[in-house]
């Protein structure tokens, strides 16, 4: 496909031209997904409530999420007097791209990533750092105290619990000896780091739900208290950019959970005659199952709990297992140098 | 040995995952939502819906102007107008429900000696102008014309608890 580019239009258009062409056969389908993403999770929650969810807009309501992105896409988009006009415009932009650019290093298949760089595990923890710029920026320029309010516990909740994904990927990167993520794939063949590394995986997966401000953890939206938190002065395209990107990144950490501790594209039990992507977009959907399931079933953490548990259990926790990990390597001799 | 039972608990998650089990459970049992309007919950003989004035099998109108009901109607929603019809029979001139006005509260069908005004089974009288609200005598016999089968039914089937 590559040479037929260049071929036709030569070296450098033929490149720029099928690199285009690559980034939309991601970017496009990851976007009917994050729309179709907030359709399932209206279903299943409904399901889960005993209610039907979304049933009108279409059969079985499945045209809703384009009805509901239309809807977003014709109304106004109001911008609050004493707002920072730039920043108050440019926070869900970021948030909006930060969570697609990610996608750039994540395996879909054998030899499916974008870039396949080596310090891919380094670049998903770095973009996923960033993404609380879009939320602080968002907080500070709305020039709302809930706003503020809302932004200020994500910054504390995002860096919290960052520390204990920090000491996880550590100790994944120990086990692997590389931080390419298709070597992390390739070093779960014999098996998948979820059996070895089981308690960090739940913790991983715990901390992923804080990291996307997603229930238990959505303190920095928590309607209840905070009427939406951060986002609550947007409207309109706005808003529907930092919705795309918070379920975007949803699915970005499930596909991190996947490629890290799920075997990636691996096929379990030997059914390799199904296609790698299609293991993988099955994996992905499970772990974004489960971000559903646990929304349904607990109610929000308190603040101080919410700091208690990242703090005082994950991040002991997640280096004791570290040095357990480089203990067991080092002793066994399986360690990478 | 609780203690060790409890720890166990805690650091398997027991409750954690027993909750999302149960909530996974529920998942896969029916649903209780209706799927209102083409399905609609069951309705009590005694529901207070709109309000009509019935008619006799011989199509004379029940209402013979006591002005009972709109004297116990405690929101003052009732307005009655009487004189003697040229049969010489004591009819409504005027029979008007201010339905803003009303609170649904049944006293003006308990108050009826004959069983003119009644409230029916119908909740969806929803208008678009204030004004369509406030029902004349026309209006009211006319929603008894249109649910006296079932009005009749209701009565019947409330009266052996009268």
């Amino acid at each position: 496909m590559a040479e037929f580019f260049t071929n036709l239009l030569g070296a450098d258009l033929g490149g720029l031209v099928w690199i285009v062409l690559r980034i939309l056969a991601i970017v496009l389908p990851l976007l009917l997904s994050v729309a179709y993403l907030t359709y399932a999770e209206r279903k299943v929650l409904g399901a889960m409530q005993l209610r039907k969810g979304p049933n009108v807009v279409g059969p079985f309501g499945l045209t809703q999420p384009l009805a509901d992105g239309l809807k977003l896409f014709f109304k106004e988009t109001i911008i609050p007097t004493d707002a920072n006009k730039f920043v108050f415009l440019l926070a869900p932009a970021l948030t909006f791209i930060l969570a697609l650019v990610a996608w750039a290093v994540i395996p879909f298949f054998e030899g499916g990533a974008l870039t396949n760089i080596n310090v891919g595990i380094l670049y998903l923890f770095a973009i996923s750092s960033l993404g609380v710029y879009g939320i602080i920026m968002a907080g500070w320029a709305s020039n709302s105290k809930y706003a503020f309010l809302g932004s200020m516990r994500s910054a504390a909740q995002m860096v919290s619990y960052e520390v204990s994904i920090g000491f996880v990927l550590v100790a994944i990167l120990l086990c692997v000896g590389s931080l390419n993520l298709t070597d992390v794939v390739h070093a779960q063949s014999k098996v998948w780091f979820i059996v070895p590394h089981l308690p960090l995986f739940i913790i991983f997966y715990v901390s992923g739900l804080a990291e996307t401000n997603r229930l238990p953890f959505d303190l920095p939206e928590g309607e209840s208290e905070l009427v939406a938190g951060y986002m609550v002065e947007y409207s309109a395209m706005t808003f529907a950019l930092f919705f795309l990107g918070e379920y975007a990144n949803m699915i970005l950490m499930s596909g991190m959970i996947t490629t890290l501790f799920l075997g990636g594209w691996l096929a379990p039990f030997g059914l390799t005659f199904i296609p790698g992507i299609v293991w993988f977009l099955l994996k992905v959907a499970v772990m974004l199952f489960g971000f559903l399931w646990v929304r349904a079933t607990f109610p929000r953490y308190r603040y101080d709990q919410l700091m208690r548990l990242g703090w005082k259990v994950f991040l002991p926790f997640s280096l004791f297992w570290l040095v357990l990990t480089a203990g067991v390597l080092e002793y066994t001799g399986l360690m990478v140098r | 040995m609780s203690f060790f039972d409890r720890t166990a608990r805690d650091w398997l998650l027991w409750e954690l995952f027993s909750g999302m089990a149960l909530t996974f459970r529920y998942m896969f049992k029916p649903r209780v939502t209706i799927n209102y309007p083409y399905e609609k919950g069951p309705l009590s003989p005694r529901f207070r819906g709109e309000h009509a004035l019935r008619r006799y099998p011989n199509g004379e109108e029940r209402c013979i102007a006591c002005k009972l009901c709109e004297a116990i109607c405690p929101a003052q929603a009732i307005t009655i107008e009487a004189e003697p019809r040229d049969d010489g029979s004591r009819r409504t001139t005027r029979y008007d429900i201010d339905m803003t006005k009303c609170i649904y509260c049944g006293f003006c069908q308990e108050a009826c000696p004959v069983d003119a005004i009644v409230e029916g089974p119908n909740f969806e009288f929803a208008t678009e102008t204030r004004a369509e609200l406030m029902y004349d005598k026309d209006k009211l016999l006319a929603n008894g014309d249109r649910w006296e089968v079932e009005l009749a039914a209701r009565i019947e089937a409330d009266a052996p608890y009268r």
